[in-house]
């Protein structure tokens, strides 16, 4: 059982990085972002093709995936879902517009990186082994990684100038504009961190899981359960929905596994009576 | 000298001539010819696409190395090779829709789709409009009359299983044996058919019933309980290229120490950068390209194909001989050329060399045991293992 927890906490803190991106974004500007799982693939493959490919350290690998998924997150932001909002009162535009950059970068991560599985070589090698709990070294740094990155991002969104004008924004952004924030100047820099966010942890999760072209759409879909069970648009909450659905996976699959693949649909069906009685998950409030 | 204005002037005379070659009436050899056209419905996106892209860029290669020597004579006609594609998503009812486009353009001969369900999907439609397809999917109905549209295009789980088991159990002391399948068609059908194999082989089986999501990334809970279990063989049913690297290197890293095997094809290089030494030992089923048995056509094959798409899928060793049956067929019987009936009656007599083989192996439709008919291309069942980057032949089995 210590092995089924322990892989459950291990599975939870990089399920919360992923989460952590994606609910900024919608805290910021209202905006689901289908294309963040592409955005985590295209962070892997950056970081597959600096450390992997061209044999650089791998924390260079780690900042090329950062930066330039936050680069791209801002012209999008910038050049896309800001024309887009200004000029569509229906949500559903933006929906469209993140759905239609979603296939997008599907066809164009297929055709720069074809179709193949890549991976690349262990940042650490070695397994630690106490007889009841078995993990690679490198998925505990990795995890000890992703637990520093979240509370750094926390830690920013806390206290920093620009953390505290993007939490601003997300609580009301009419007084925020009328208080003297920039707008559109924070929740660019809210796009970019966003998509910086998956960037990393696909850079970082490149050394364990590797990373395909294919597997964009269901990283979204995983994100957007996590974003769910925690509360859509609360950082608290992506943090405590990706811990929930990675020991809720962990211990399903082992508790479960005499009856097939039913971890997922027990997961599916306690979501809908979950969300039925908080429809707003955990954290979430009514109004956004 | 030789300057920028001097190299256009070279080009622009270069253009003028060819112009004028054109205009004066010297065709090209590949002018003259005919098209075949020859279609392919299968998966190239999503987390499945490396099993639609090996195929279509076999097809694709195969069909440029036809074309740049002259064309392929059938009959009195010579033709060029035109590869029609359609990329179904894995999602049936895009088959459909994929078959339906090939038989508006009048194409009779389709290789694909990968999967159970899209094969099973497209046979109405297949059947209706006269055309062959060469399904990667096992389901027996497909290929057992009534059926006659189908042809299985590699060696089946149901064929190499038991092979496999057998070897193991009698070089390597196999004595249980776990089985994990995605939740898919495809890998439970496969995990089925290994389970009776294995049943019939005399085989304790200690785990049948766990089963992952395809696009799981972290496969250390899925595999924790299985490996208490300690078994001396996992079987990673119709395991996709893309996980089989994960699958291996979760249950390694957990402390498995037994043998682990597949009855799908593989990748060298995708185990070697998903798995890297963990890898070593994965037992595998592959086509014609360990160096112990490829021709120089099947390297040149590789070569070309490397050359036209940057790198080689090892799963185009089986990928590569359905198209060169297509045409070899036709070329036996030329009527086949716009009549699947034609060709249905070709393939109970069909022996052709098998170019991409050393010695005189032969091309020939098999599956009578199986399917009580012929229709299964004889691809070379070579089970591989996979040692440091690249795969070595464990040993060579044949179908009939």
């Amino acid at each position: 059982m210590e092995q089924v927890i322990a892989n459950g906490f291990y599975l939870g803190a990089q399920y919360a990085l992923i989460a952590l991106g994606l609910t900024l974004i919608f805290a910021l500007m209202n905006v689901l972002n289908f294309a963040h799982g592409q955005m985590y693939v295209l962070g892997g493959f950056i970081s597959y093709t600096v450390y992997g490919q061209l044999g650089l350290p791998f924390v260079l690998a780690l900042l090329a995936s950062g930066v330039t998924l936050a680069v791209i997150g801002a012209l999008m932001e910038k050049f896309l879902f800001r024309t887009v909002i200004k000029r569509s009162l229906r949500e559903e535009s933006t929906m469209l517009l993140a759905a239609a950059t979603a296939f997008f970068f599907d066809a164009v991560i297929l055709l720069i990186f074809g179709e193949k599985q890549r991976g690349v070589p262990k940042i650490v090698k070695g397994v630690f082994n106490d007889g009841g709990i078995i993990m690679p070294y490198d998925r505990m740094l990795v995890g000890v990684l992703a637990l520093v990155f979240i509370a750094a991002f926390v830690l920013y969104m806390q206290y920093s100038r620009v953390g505290r004008a993007m939490r601003a924004l997300a609580q009301d952004r009419v007084a925020a504009q009328l208080m003297g924030v920039k707008v559109d100047r924070y929740t660019m820099i809210g796009f970019a961190m966003g998509a910086m966010l998956a960037g990393i942890v696909g850079g970082l999760l490149v050394t364990i899981t590797g990373v395909n072209s294919g597997i964009g759409g269901p990283i979204s879909i995983k994100a957007f359960m996590m974003v769910m069970i925690g509360g859509a648009g609360v950082v608290g909450g992506a943090i405590a929905g990706g811990f929930i659905l990675g020991m809720m996976e962990s211990v399903g699959l082992t508790v479960l596994r005499e009856y097939g693949d039913v971890t997922y649909l027990v997961i599916f069906a306690a979501l809908m009576v979950f969300l039925s009685i908080r429809p707003n998950g955990l954290m979430g409030k009514p109004w956004g | 000298m030789i300057n920028r204005r001097s190299t256009l002037k070279s080009m622009v005379l270069g253009a003028v001539s060819a112009l004028a070659m054109a205009a004066a009436g010297m065709p090209s050899a590949e002018a003259q010819n005919k098209e075949l056209k020859i279609g392919f419905v299968g998966v190239t996106s999503g987390p499945a696409a490396a099993w639609g892209t090996s195929n279509v860029r076999s097809m694709q290669t195969r069909a440029a190395w036809i074309n740049e020597t002259g064309g392929v004579k059938i009959g009195d006609a010579t033709y060029n090779v035109n590869i029609v594609t359609f990329d179904d998503q894995k999602d049936p009812k895009r088959a459909i829709a994929g078959m339906e486009k090939m038989a508006q353009e009048g194409i009779h001969y389709v290789v694909g789709p990968n999967v159970d369900d899209g094969a099973a999907a497209v046979r109405p439609v297949a059947e209706a409009n006269g055309i062959i397809y060469f399904p990667y999917a096992f389901p027996k109905a497909l290929y057992q009359k009534p059926a006659s549209n189908a042809v299985l295009g590699m060696i089946a789980n149901y064929q190499s299983g038991p092979a496999i088991y057998k070897y193991l159990k009698e070089n390597k002391g196999v004595k249980t044996i776990a089985f994990v399948a995605a939740n898919e068609s495809d890998p439970l059908s496969q995990r089925d058919g290994g389970v009776e194999a294995a049943k019939a082989l005399g085989l304790k089986i200690v785990a049948q019933n766990d089963t992952y999501q395809n696009d799981t990334r972290d496969f250390t809970p899925v595999l924790t309980p299985i490996v208490a279990l300690k078994p001396d063989l996992l079987v990673l049913s119709g395991v996709a290229p893309a996980n089989a690297p994960l699958l291996i290197r979760a249950a390694r890293e957990l402390g498995f120490e037994g043998l682990i095997s597949t009855e799908t094809a593989q990748d060298a290089k995708v185990l070697e950068e998903g798995a890297g030494e963990y890898a070593n030992g994965f037992i595998s089923v592959g086509g014609a390209s360990t160096p112990e048995i490829a021709s120089d056509a099947m390297k040149e094959f590789v070569a070309r194909y490397t050359k036209m798409f940057g790198e080689y899928n090892d799963e185009s060793n089986t990928k590569v001989y359905a198209l060169e049956y297509i045409i070899d067929t036709l070329k036996a019987n030329p009527a086949a050329i716009d009549n699947v009936d034609e060709f249905k009656k070709t393939m109970d007599t069909f022996s052709a060399p098998n170019p991409y083989l050393k010695g005189d192996a032969k091309l020939s439709y098999v599956g009578t045991t199986s399917f009580g008919q012929k229709r299964q291309l004889a691809v070379p069942m070579v089970v591989n293992e996979y040692k440091d980057g690249a795969f070595q032949t464990l040993f060579v089995g044949t179908v009939d």
